[in-house]
Order: C-alpha cells, then sequence, then structure tokens
C-alpha cells in the first residue's frame, strides 16, 4: 500500500487536486479572484511535491513504471503548467469557467503522466485519450469565436484519425507477438512485415501528436483559434509528454527495427525543420508564427531522436525544460497583448518597445533561445540536440540542421526587428502587467538565462537515465 | 594572474551599467570599467612576459580549468599564450575608445553601453577559451548585441545591414559547428583544444572537417567571397559597432581560422593552402579596387578592411613561421588602426554630418586635430614604415617569400601590389577632404575633438606607434607561438 502512494504520487496529488476544483465548482460561489490564486498556490505545490519522495518501481502488474527519469519529466510537465496559470491570468480571470478550465486541463496533465508511466499498450492507449479528448474541449473555450470552434473541431477530428491509426497498429503488434506489454515487446518483435506495417501506423498516430511533417496540417489552425492559454499548453507541455514517451517507444520496443526508423527519423526530421521553417517566415498572426516556429522546434527534437542512446534522451528532456521557459515567455507576452489590446499581428509589435519594454526585453530574450542564440538557455538546449544527433557522424544531415538554424534566425529577427527597430504611428499603448503574469514572465526570462549557466541541471538529468 | 576577471570585469561593469540611474552614471561607470579592463590587460602582458622570462616553456599559461558539462565532457578551461594576450590587448584599446567615442550617444544610452560591454566581454572570453564549446559560447554570444546595435543605433540601410550580418555570421557559426562537433567524435569526445591538439585526426576526416571550420571563422573574417556582409555592416553601424566589427569580431575570425582550423588540422591545412592563398590574393586586390571606386568614407575603410585582413588569411595560408608571426601582426595592427580610422570617420561626420569624400574639403584648417589623426591612419593604412601597418604586412611579405616556388611567389608579388592602390585611395581620401580650401562654407563653424575623442584617439594612435616602432615586444609574444603552431604542421 505504502508502494502504491510512493510510486504514483504524482498521480495521486493530481487527482487530489482535480476532485478538491470540482467540490468548489459544486459549492459554488467562490470568485474567479480567490480561485484562481488557490489555484496557482496549489500547483505550484504540485510541483514543490514533486521532488520529494520518489521511489522507482513498477505496479498493477507490470501495466504502470516509474523511474527517476520520468519523475523528472512529470515535474517539468508540472512547472510548465504552473507556469502557463501564471502567464495566462489575465485570460483565465475573465473566463466564466476558470475551475472547468483548470479540470480540463489537470485531467489532460493527468493523462500524461499516465502516459509517461505506461508500460503496457492499453494503458497507453487509454492514456493517450485521456491527454487528448480534455484539450480538444479545452480549444473551445472562446465561447464566442467561430475561429475557437472550428479549432476544436480540426483537433478532434484530427485526433481521433491518429487514435484510430493507433489502434489498428496496436492490434497489428498484438496479432503478430500475442503480447502488449512495452518489456516484453521489445524482445519478440522481429521485424516481420506486418509490423513493420504496424510500427508505420505507430509512427504516423505520434506524429499526429508531435506535428511533425506531413501530419502537420491541423497544428496552425489550432493554435491560431483558441485561447492563447490553451495554445501553450498544446505547443509545450502536450509536445513534451508525446516526445517523452515517443522516444521511450522507439529506444525501448522498436529497438529491433532501429535501422528502419533512423532513416524515417532523418529524413522527417529535414522535412518538419524545413517546412517549419519556410512556413514561418510568411507568417503574420504571432500565434500561427509560435505555431510553425514549434513545428520546426520538433524538427530538432527529431534530430536528438536520431541518435538512439541515452544522451539523446537526456538532451530532449532538457531541450523540453528550456522550451517550456523560452516558448511560455514568448506565448505570455502575446497573450498579455492580446487580452489588452487585441492586437495579434507581428506589423502591431512594431515600436512595442517604445512602449514596453520589459515585455520587450522578455519578448527578446524568448526569441533569441528559440533561435538557439547564447547567452540564452536555447543554445545549450539546440547544441545538446544536434550533438546528440551527430553521434551517428551523418554529416550531411547535420549540415542541413544546421542551415536550419539559420533559416529559424532569420524570422525569429524578423518579430525582434519590429520589436525594436521598426518606427510605428499607433504602437501598442503601455500595458499594466498584473503581479503573477510579471511573476511568470520573470520566472520564465531567469529561467531562459539561468538554466544554460547552471551546467549541473544537465548533468543531472543525464545521471538519471 | 588570474583570467576570470578578465570575464569578470566586463561583466559587472555591464550589470553596473544597468543599474545606473542616469545617462550621467552610464558613462562613467562604462568608461571606468573600460579603464580596470585595459588595466588588466596591461597587467597580463607584463604578467604573462614576467612568467615566460622565468624559463615558463609551458604552451599555456594562467590556466583553469572547471568542469561544465561533465556529461559531454566540456570543461571550462582557459589559458593564453602569447596570441591571445595580444588580442586581448587589442581588444582592451577598442573597449576604451568604443566607450569615449560614444560619450554623445543620447538614443537609449543604457542599452547601448550595455550591449557594447557585452561585445567586449564575448571577445576577452573567446581568447582566453581553451575549450571548443566554451570558445564558440563566447563567439555566438555577440550575436545579439551586434545585430540590435547596427539595427537600432545604425544609419542608412540599417536593418538590411543588420539582417545581412547576423545571417552571414551565423551561417559561419553554423559550419563551425559541423567541423566542431565533426571533432568532438573524431578525437574521443572532447572539445578540449589542447587535447585535441596531440591526438591525431585521419587525413581523409581532416579533409572534410578544415573547409567547415575554415570557411565558418573565414565568415567572420571576410574571406572572399564571403565578405559581403562587411561593407553594409561596418557602413550601417554606429561608430563604436564599427570600431568592434572591424577592429575585434574579424579578429575571432582570424584567430579560430589559425587557432582552430589551422592547427588542429595541419593536413587539411597543407591540402588547401592553395586555395586560401588564392582566396586571399583575391581579396587584397579585389578589395584594394573595389575602395578606389568608393566614395563614401566609412565605405572606403569597410573595403580596405576586406584588403588588409586579406593579409592575415595570406599569412595563415603561406604557412611558414614568419608568414603566420606576420599574419597575427597584422591582425593585431589592423584591429588599432581600424578602430582609429572607423573613430575619425565618426568624429568628422559628427560635425560635417556627411560622409561623402566630395562634399568636404580643407577640414585641417577647422579640424586639426582630427584632420592630423585622419592623416597618420592614413599612411598607416597605406604601409608607412614608422606605423604598425608596415611592420605587420612587411613580415608576411618576407615569410611569404620564404616559399621558393612560382605560385607562391605570384601570389606575393600580387599581393604587394596592392600597396600601390592602397596609396592611391588613401591618399585621394584623406587629401581631398582635409587638403585645400574649406569648400564648405558650413563647414568653417566646426569645432575640433572633445577630451573624449582625443583620447581615444591618442589611445589608439599610442598602439600604432608601439607596435610601428618597437614591433620587437609583439614579436616576442607571437613568435613562439607561432612556432608551436608550425611545429605541428611540420609534424614535429
Amino acid at each position: 500500500m505504502n508502494e502504491f502512494f510512493s510510486l504514483m504520487k504524482s498521480e495521486l496529488v493530481l487527482t487530489g487536486i482535480i476532485f478538491l476544483l470540482l467540490f468548489i465548482k459544486i459549492g459554488k460561489g467562490v470568485k474567479n479572484e480567490t480561485l484562481l490564486p488557490l489555484i496557482q498556490v496549489l500547483l505550484l505545490a504540485n510541483f514543490l511535491f514533486g521532488f520529494f519522495l520518489n521511489k522507482q518501481g513498477r505496479l498493477f502488474g507490470d501495466m504502470y513504471y516509474t523511474t527517476s527519469l520520468i519523475v523528472m519529466q512529470k515535474n517539468i510537465l508540472n512547472l510548465g503548467v504552473y507556469l502557463i496559470s501564471l502567464v495566462c491570468a489575465d485570460w483565465l480571470k475573465k473566463t466564466q469557467h476558470l475551475a472547468e478550465f483548470f479540470l480540463l486541463m489537470l485531467s489532460a496533465l493527468l493523462g500524461m503522466f499516465f502516459m509517461i508511466s505506461s508500460a503496457n499498450l492499453l494503458i497507453f492507449y487509454l492514456s493517450l485519450e485521456l491527454a487528448t479528448i480534455p484539450v480538444a474541449a479545452m480549444a473551445n473555450f472562446d465561447l464566442e469565436k467561430k475561429t475557437s470552434a472550428e479549432g476544436a473541431m480540426k483537433m478532434i477530428l484530427s485526433s481521433a484519425f491518429s487514435s484510430g491509426i493507433l489502434l489498428f497498429g496496436i492490434s497489428l503488434i498484438y496479432g503478430t507477438t500475442g503480447s502488449i506489454s512495452l518489456p516484453q515487446l521489445g524482445q519478440l518483435l522481429d521485424n516481420s512485415p506486418l509490423q513493420i506495417l504496424a510500427f508505420i501506423f505507430f509512427f504516423a498516430a505520434f506524429a499526429f501528436k508531435l506535428s511533425i511533417v506531413p501530419f502537420h496540417l491541423w497544428t496552425a489552425d489550432v493554435y491560431e483559434g483558441s485561447p492563447i492559454a490553451v495554445t501553450s499548453f498544446l505547443s509545450v507541455i502536450s509536445k513534451g509528454a508525446v516526445a517523452f514517451i515517443f522516444m521511450t517507444m522507439l529506444f525501448r520496443v522498436f529497438q529491433p527495427m532501429a535501422h528502419i526508423w533512423y532513416q524515417l527519423v532523418v529524413v522527417l526530421a529535414i522535412a518538419t525543420m524545413v517546412i517549419g521553417n519556410l512556413f514561418a517566415l510568411r507568417q503574420q498572426n504571432i500565434k500561427r508564427f509560435l505555431a510553425f516556429s514549434s513545428i520546426a522546434q520538433v524538427g530538432f527534437i527529431l534530430v536528438a531522436v536520431s541518435s538512439n542512446d541515452p544522451m539523446g534522451i537526456t538532451s530532449v528532456v532538457y531541450f523540453v525544460l528550456v522550451y517550456i521557459f523560452s516558448n511560455l515567455a514568448a506565448f505570455g507576452v502575446a497573450a498579455v497583448i492580446t487580452e489588452k489590446t487585441g492586437k495579434e499581428n507581428i506589423d502591431d509589435y512594431k515600436g512595442l518597445y517604445k512602449t514596453n519594454p520589459f515585455l520587450s526585453w522578455i519578448l527578446a530574450l524568448s526569441l533569441f533561445s528559440l533561435a538557439g542564440i547564447p547567452p540564452t538557455a536555447g543554445f545549450f538546449g539546440k547544441l545538446f540536440l544536434i550533438t546528440a544527433g551527430s553521434a551517428n557522424a551523418n554529416y550531411w544531415f547535420i549540415i542541413v540542421v544546421a542551415l536550419n538554424l539559420i533559416v529559424s534566425l532569420y524570422y525569429y529577427l524578423r518579430v525582434i526587428r519590429a520589436v525594436f527597430m521598426d518606427k510605428n504611428d499607433n504602437p501598442v499603448e503601455p500595458v499594466t502587467i498584473s503581479a503573477p503574469v510579471r511573476l511568470g514572465l520573470l520566472i520564465c526570462g531567469a529561467g531562459i538565462v539561468i538554466t544554460g549557466m547552471l551546467s549541473w541541471i544537465y548533468d543531472y538529468i543525464y545521471t538519471l537515465k | 594572474m588570474n583570467l576570470l576577471v578578465l570575464i569578470g570585469a566586463p561583466l559587472l561593469t555591464a550589470l553596473a551599467v544597468l543599474a545606473a540611474r542616469n545617462r550621467q552614471q552610464v558613462r562613467w561607470i562604462s568608461l571606468a570599467g573600460s579603464l580596470v579592463q585595459l588595466g588588466l590587460a596591461v597587467a597580463l602582458l607584463l604578467a604573462y612576459r614576467h612568467e615566460r622570462a622565468l624559463q615558463q616553456t609551458a604552451q599555456m599559461l594562467f590556466e583553469q580549468q572547471y568542469p561544465l558539462f561533465k556529461s559531454f565532457n566540456i570543461g571550462f578551461h582557459i589559458g593564453v599564450d602569447g596570441i591571445s594576450v595580444a588580442m586581448i590587448l587589442l581588444t582592451s584599446f577598442v573597449v576604451v575608445a568604443g566607450v569615449l567615442v560614444s560619450w554623445n550617444v543620447e538614443k537609449m544610452t543604457k542599452e547601448f553601453y550595455f550591449l557594447l560591454l557585452l561585445l567586449g566581454l564575448g571577445a576577452y572570453g573567446f581568447f582566453i577559451s581553451l575549450d571548443l564549446f566554451v570558445l564558440f559560447f563566447f563567439l555566438e554570444i555577440s550575436v545579439i548585441p551586434k545585430y540590435l546595435l547596427i539595427g537600432i543605433w545604425g544609419s542608412g540601410k540599417k536593418e538590411y545591414s543588420a539582417n545581412k550580418l547576423a545571417l552571414m555570421l551565423m551561417g559561419g557559426s553554423a559550419l563551425i559547428l559541423v567541423g566542431m562537433l565533426g571533432l568532438y567524435f573524431y578525437a574521443g569526445n572532447t572539445f578540449d583544444i589542447l587535447a585535441l591538439s596531440k591526438s591525431t585526426i585521419p587525413g581523409e576526416i581532416q579533409h572534410i572537417l578544415f573547409p567547415l571550420l575554415f570557411v565558418g571563422f573565414g565568415v567572420f573574417t571576410a574571406l572572399f567571397p564571403l565578405h559581403t556582409w562587411v561593407p553594409d555592416g561596418h557602413s550601417s553601424a554606429p561608430t563604436a559597432g564599427s570600431m568592434f566589427l572591424a577592429g575585434i569580431s574579424m579578429k575571432l575570425g582570424g584567430y579560430g581560422c589559425l587557432r582552430i582550423a589551422t592547427y588542429l588540422l595541419p593536413e587539411g591545412a597543407k591540402e588547401y593552402a592553395t586555395i586560401i592563398i588564392v582566396l586571399s590574393s583575391i581579396a587584397i586586390l579585389y578589395g584594394a579596387f573595389a575602395t578606389m571606386m568608393q566614395k563614401d568614407l566609412k565605405y572606403i575603410n569597410a573595403y580596405s578592411s576586406v584588403s588588409h585582413v586579406g593579409f592575415s588569411l595570406l599569412g595563415i595560408g603561406m604557412l611558414t613561421q614568419t608568414a603566420i608571426t606576420g599574419a597575427l601582426m597584422q591582425m593585431v595592427s589592423h584591429g588599432v588602426m581600424t578602430a582609429l580610422f572607423f573613430a575619425v570617420i565618426g568624429m568628422i561626420y559628427d560635425r560635417t554630418h556627411t560622409r561623402m569624400v566630395a562634399d568636404m574639403g580643407g577640414l585641417m584648417k577647422k579640424l586639426p586635430f582630427i584632420s592630423t589623426v585622419f592623416f597618420l591612419v592614413g599612411l598607416c593604412s597605406l604601409g608607412l614604415p614608422g606605423l604598425s601597418g608596415f611592420v605587420a604586412e612587411m613580415t608576411v611579405f618576407v615569410g611569404s617569400w620564404e616559399n621558393p616556388d612560382t605560385f607562391h611567389r605570384i601570389a606575393t608579388i600580387a599581393a604587394a601590389m596592392s600597396i600601390v592602390v592602397t596609396a592611391v585611395y588613401i591618399l585621394r581620401a584623406v587629401g581631398r577632404t582635409v587638403m585645400g580650401p574649406v569648400t564648405n562654407p558650413e563647414h568653417l563653424e566646426l569645432k575640433d575633438a572633445a577630451w573624449n575623442e582625443k583620447l581615444a584617439a591618442i589611445l589608439l594612435l599610442a598602439g600604432i606607434l608601439a607596435i610601428g616602432i618597437a614591433p620587437g615586444w609583439l614579436n616576442d609574444l607571437l613568435q613562439p607561438a607561432a612556432e608551436e603552431i608550425m611545429n605541428r604542421i611540420a609534424g614535429k
């Protein structure tokens, strides 16, 4: 019993918070002004508690397992959700259904926790659904906006489609091996054609969730239509969680097919980067822009995935941590400006520095971090991804990746140029930043600057493997 | 001497600038901080000479090593040899002068000085790093300041130039990154330069990695035909920005070409030396002829920088000890000279509000101090004996001549001929602006240099003269390091 509590600690605490929110909702009468700080405190407590009482082990007849690396991954996701609750506080405060929003978000997070910890295809599939369906409901949260409904529709349809594909893959795997236990599958796979087909289905389903080209088409519309809180959850937390389990699947379960998926990952990494970058060049809406930039970032994650060694896992976990800080800072600034002025276009950001220097510096930091320029943490994140990926001595691959860094720098500079250099007769007026948002942005900014300098963070993650 | 102070001092200065409350404080803090850096650099020079006088024969002195990313075997390894000491000295001179000439920047003063000091920090860190990863970090750290300095405080088509510069330098970095990772994996998972210099990397791998690294660093130092960011970047940047770009940033590239590409991959260097010589000879001649056509003073100096920096690359390509020493001297000499050149152009522009040669004339009458400095720096640029340019270029030529075959001789002669062209454009530009009657009546009201400008000019002039009249000290610094590099190339 004791083991049950300590191994499933993250999930149990999260479930506790979900129930608490449910009771608060039933009780009614709690205003957003009091509820939101309460939720923020709960999420912070949840994040901090993640560092205590950790154990490794298996539960439920090998259906669920946890290791210190998995705990670390969960902590990173917890941190991300806490930061979202801070940087999007302005929007959250105004929404009519605050409790429901967090109910959905935390349920999705719970699904992700189970997904990362799953050691069985059944649990994996269930938790993946739990992690997806609430997000579609969240995407629809701007009830008056048509685009929000459209985004939610696209999201749920593409999710359903990819789930179907995944189920097909799972059934083929079960049919050929007679097992759904992940540790066993690693030994049972013998690369028969049917299994390779199953793998392709698996891969396609993951590609949907990670918006890897050519399965990326839903991303931009959903990101643009959804409220920014949801967009940032989708682009940071969802992606991070799926990237973690994706690597586990490839490295553990599909290890016998490594020579096959290596080619696939290399080709798709290049395609994802190139397409993400090229489309990001043309975007006017800041949310669409960040959507395509996040597609390109997934391409870089795939570079490390191609390494097929523990270095790759470490660098992806580290990159997701850095990515949470960088992307949430960018989304946070966009959220503040959209919420206060309704402006979403990059052209509206012209001359922002004159009126809002704090927001401008945070935005510049986050964009430089996304572009991978030192001294920001993004530099280390990207560099380690590429270092891990170059272990196979595939020079052409690495050169293409490095060239993509230049293209991505170009479009990030476009925004920075608008903010710092371009003149504007009608700039965004000075915006008052509420305390939680300021705290969230400062945490992100500090994370961007410090995470790279503190090299023990990386080394610590490395020891967890 | 603890080398960490060389990073600590600029960092503290930059942070203090951020904390400053008004423009006055910002300027004085920056000046004090940069003077401290100058003092540290001079102290380093003395300490280094002292150690060497005590027969300290280690290749690198004042070494320190801290583990950084242990899992990647990356260490914060720092240390200096003669080349680094010379470059650090150069950096500190340019930083002080840059702070002084920017005294009257009114737009966002705090941000301006912060970024300027950050640029200096990157250069100091770069020159003391003995770990490729750390070195790359410091190389890249200057991208943000350069971009913002040109884009915000620049003139002309500044957004275009800032973008072009950032992207081209990023392209260079991308190549360096690939080459660096190649070295890392082939030399047994280490980024440490000293460890790499002892490892043997197979010839066919050097064949791939050398061009990546050399061209990558070459972009920074205007390797033909990747020099196109230089004229735009330099002419659009604010005065201090141009001084930094031409005086320090381009030297980062030259240092990398020599220390990383040539030193670590000697087989590759031998193989590609011909191409380097051809490209640098073209750069020298092309730069010189292109300068003849320019009408804008900043463009004149920018193109002449392409030509002058070509001499350092030529020296590296010649692969003799004297030529490499000359290449290094040329880096230092050109750094001081071009910084002064841009500073003077900035001073003239601040007064006349034009940089067009044709719009000026007879400035000597109204601006005697500035005009005299302008004259002197022009003479240095065309290689007058007694000034630094002559010493450096002469050493390169002597070193080049040590190669007895026709190809090297022709390249040397071609490069030497560019001096004539240099004389033409320099004398024409300086003569038209400075000599003769005052052509523009508005220029009759001009005031000569203020104290800060005089101080900056005198400081850099002192550098030029110190190299030009008594080059021995610089030679003593650079010669042993060049010998070390040559030993590795010769396979000893």
